[in-house]
C-alpha cells in the first residue's frame, strides 16, 4: 500500500454538537490539497452524515466515542474513516437504501448513506450486531 | 445566537434560517419553527434558506417535516434561495417534485 502523504486522527464523545467540529476539522485538513468549493462541500456533507449516523443510531444518543480519520495521498485520493463502538446494524443493504428510516419521527429523511454515496467516490460500511460500525468513504480530488 | 428569524406579513409567513443545519442545530430551530407556525396560523410559509451555507440529510429531514406540517393545516409551503451546495442536496432527494422553489438564479 502506498504511503498516505498527510494523516489525522480525531477522537470525539457523540454529542451533538461534535458534528460540526467534525466536518469542520476535516474540511481544514483537506484544504491543503486545494480542493474546489464542491468538493469541501461533498466531503463535509459525507462526514456531518456519518457523525450524525453514529451519534444517532449507533449511540442511540448515548455517550460513546467518535473515531475519525482522515489521510491523502500524493494523486490527492481523500481517504475519510468514521468508527463508533455502538449497537451495529443488522441489515447493512436495508439500512443503506434510500428514505430507509428506523425513525418513526418523520423528522428523519433517510438518506444519510445515500448523500455518503452520491458525494464520496466510494462508500464501504462493515458493522458487527453490538460492536460497532465502520464507514470508510474515498474521493479523489480534481 | 439565534438561529432562525421570523417575518409575519399578510398571512405569510417567511421563516429565515441562519447557519448551518445539521442534527444538532434541527433539532432546536424545528421547534421554534414549529411554535410560531401554530401561534401565527399562516397561509404560505416561505422557508428562506439563503443564509444556510451548509445543509446535511438533517436539514432535508427538517423541510419534510415542516412541509407535511404545512400540508396537514392546509397551508402553502414554499423554499426561498437555496445556494447551490444546498441545492445539490435538495435535488438528490427530489424536494423540487414536492414543493415550489423560489428566487432561483
Amino acid at each position: 500500500m502506498r504511503r498516505a502523504k498527510n494523516f489525522m486522527k480525531l477522537y470525539l464523545p457523540s454529542i451533538s454538537v461534535n458534528e460540526g467540529l467534525a466536518r469542520s476539522a476535516v474540511a481544514s485538513f483537506v484544504a491543503q490539497i486545494n480542493p474546489t468549493i464542491e468538493e469541501i462541500s461533498d466531503i463535509k456533507c459525507a462526514v456531518s452524515e456519518a457523525v450524525t449516523n453514529s451519534i444517532v443510531h449507533g449511540y442511540k444518543y448515548k455517550e460513546g466515542q467518535i473515531y475519525i480519520g482522515v489521510k491523502y495521498y500524493e494523486d490527492k485520493t481523500v481517504v475519510i474513516e468514521v468508527i463508533d463502538k455502538g449497537c451495529g446494524i443488522e441489515d447493512i443493504d436495508v439500512a443503506m437504501a434510500p428514505l430507509f428510516t428506523t425513525d418513526t419521527s418523520g423528522e428523519r429523511s433517510g438518506m444519510g448513506f445515500a448523500v455518503m454515496q452520491t458525494f464520496m467516490d466510494k462508500l464501504e460500511v462493515k458493522s458487527r450486531l453490538n460492536q460497532g460500525v465502520r464507514v470508510t468513504m474515498i474521493k479523489k480530488l480534481g | 445566537m439565534e438561529k432562525v428569524k421570523f417575518v409575519f406579513e399578510n398571512n405569510v409567513l417567511t421563516v429565515k434560517i441562519l447557519g448551518d443545519i445539521d442534527h444538532h442545530s434541527a433539532i432546536h430551530v424545528r421547534e421554534k419553527i414549529d411554535s410560531v407556525i401554530f401561534d401565527k396560523k399562516p397561509v404560505l410559509i416561505l422557508l428562506d434558506l439563503s443564509l444556510v451555507e451548509f445543509m446535511d440529510s438533517s436539514g432535508l429531514g427538517l423541510i419534510l417535516g415542516r412541509f407535511t406540517l404545512a400540508k396537514d393545516l392546509g397551508c402553502d409551503f414554499k423554499l426561498y434561495k437555496p445556494c447551490a451546495t444546498v441545492k445539490k442536496i435538495l435535488s438528490l432527494a427530489g424536494i423540487e417534485r414536492l414543493m415550489k422553489i423560489e428566487g432561483d438564479e
